[in-house]
């Protein structure tokens, strides 16, 4: 079993760390996933994992995972809202865990919307 | 929903909106029995009798961006399908405790899938709550209590990645062991 001695060392590991992130800095970009019953169901949960593993494993102190409930659009579940600190809002539509990494490198890291996932870019209503 | 384990985070969004500041999750399985519950407990602002016989209805929901509520209908009836049963108590100002229980060997038995994520993701996107997951597989019980994390990692919050890589490795160690590893001591 994991040990609450291991805990204590990544406590202090932790703590040595520079800069604990500031959670609430307008600089943040703020990546937002519908978790209500209508995402959850069409998958969102491996799609926020994906968000905050590579998020962590690129160590991107300014990127800000969170959820939020339904927003009214369910036929294009899982889908995940990017805030950027200048007001733009991107909606990607119909996420997985794979296109979440790619907007992780393409756009939270290199400022590049991936326009094919967004909703602008899905024209046939279902 | 494919699997329980995402009714399970279905559900206990319902106790984060109700101002819970622990919810306790429990998964006991008898295996001879054919037998699992599942519960999800919560000391969040509760509901009065007449909202908790309106929740079971899809077409009741207590938001007014849209008109239908279906979470607690579709766990509902994940267990009813089995022959098994569902309940939910809640009394205002206490908390709310929704429990379904599962004939296993029945047909229409959903998998339980993967709880660990379930629990993994209520943790680290709700730091400022607690959590107490308790799972048992015959005699053997696994118990994961955020309180406990909390007093020992005092100020570096539980979403913090190297504490979620923890979490992560303690929850997969605990359902090893249950799932037929080593003997529990």
């Amino acid at each position: 079993m994991k040990s609450l001695e291991e805990l204590k060392a990544i406590r202090e590991r932790v703590r040595g760390n520079v800069h604990l992130r500031k959670e609430d800095s307008p600089d943040n970009i703020r990546v937002v996933v519908g978790m209500a019953t209508c995402g959850i169901a069409a998958g969102a949960r491996p799609v926020l994992a994906a968000f905050t593993e590579e998020v962590a494993k690129r160590d991107l102190q300014n990127v800000m995972v969170t959820q939020t409930g339904c927003i009214g659009i369910c036929q294009y579940e899982p889908v995940v809202e990017v805030f950027e600190p200048d007001g733009k809002k991107t909606t990607y539509v119909k996420m997985t865990a794979d296109k979440a990494a790619r907007v992780v490198t393409e756009h939270l890291v290199n400022g590049k919307v991936v326009e094919e996932y967004t909703i602008g870019s899905i024209s046939n209503l279902k | 929903m494919q699997e329980l384990s995402l009714n399970v985070l279905d559900i206990a969004q319902n106790s984060i909106r109700a101002e819970a500041s622990l919810i306790t999750i429990t998964v006991e399985q008898r295996t001879a029995d054919s037998f699992l519950e599942i519960s999800i407990a919560d000391n969040g602002c509760g509901m009065s009798e007449e909202q908790v016989a309106h929740v079971m209805d899809p077409f009741f929901t207590t938001r007014t961006t849209r008109k239908v509520g279906l979470g607690v209908p579709f766990f509902k009836m994940s267990a009813e399908a089995t022959g098994g049963s569902f309940s939910i108590v809640s009394e205002l100002g206490k908390g709310t405790r929704t429990t379904a229980s599962y004939r296993t060997d029945h047909i229409d038995m959903l998998p339980l899938g993967d709880m660990n994520a379930t629990i993994l993701i209520l943790i680290t996107m709700n730091p400022d709550r607690d959590f107490v997951y308790r799972r048992s597989l015959d005699e053997r019980i696994y118990t994961l209590d955020t309180r406990e994390l909390k007093e020992v990692l005092e100020d570096v919050p539980l979403n913090a990645p190297e504490v979620a890589d923890f979490i992560r490795s303690s929850l997969e160690e605990g359902e090893a062991e249950l799932l037929g590893g080593p003997a529990a001591p």
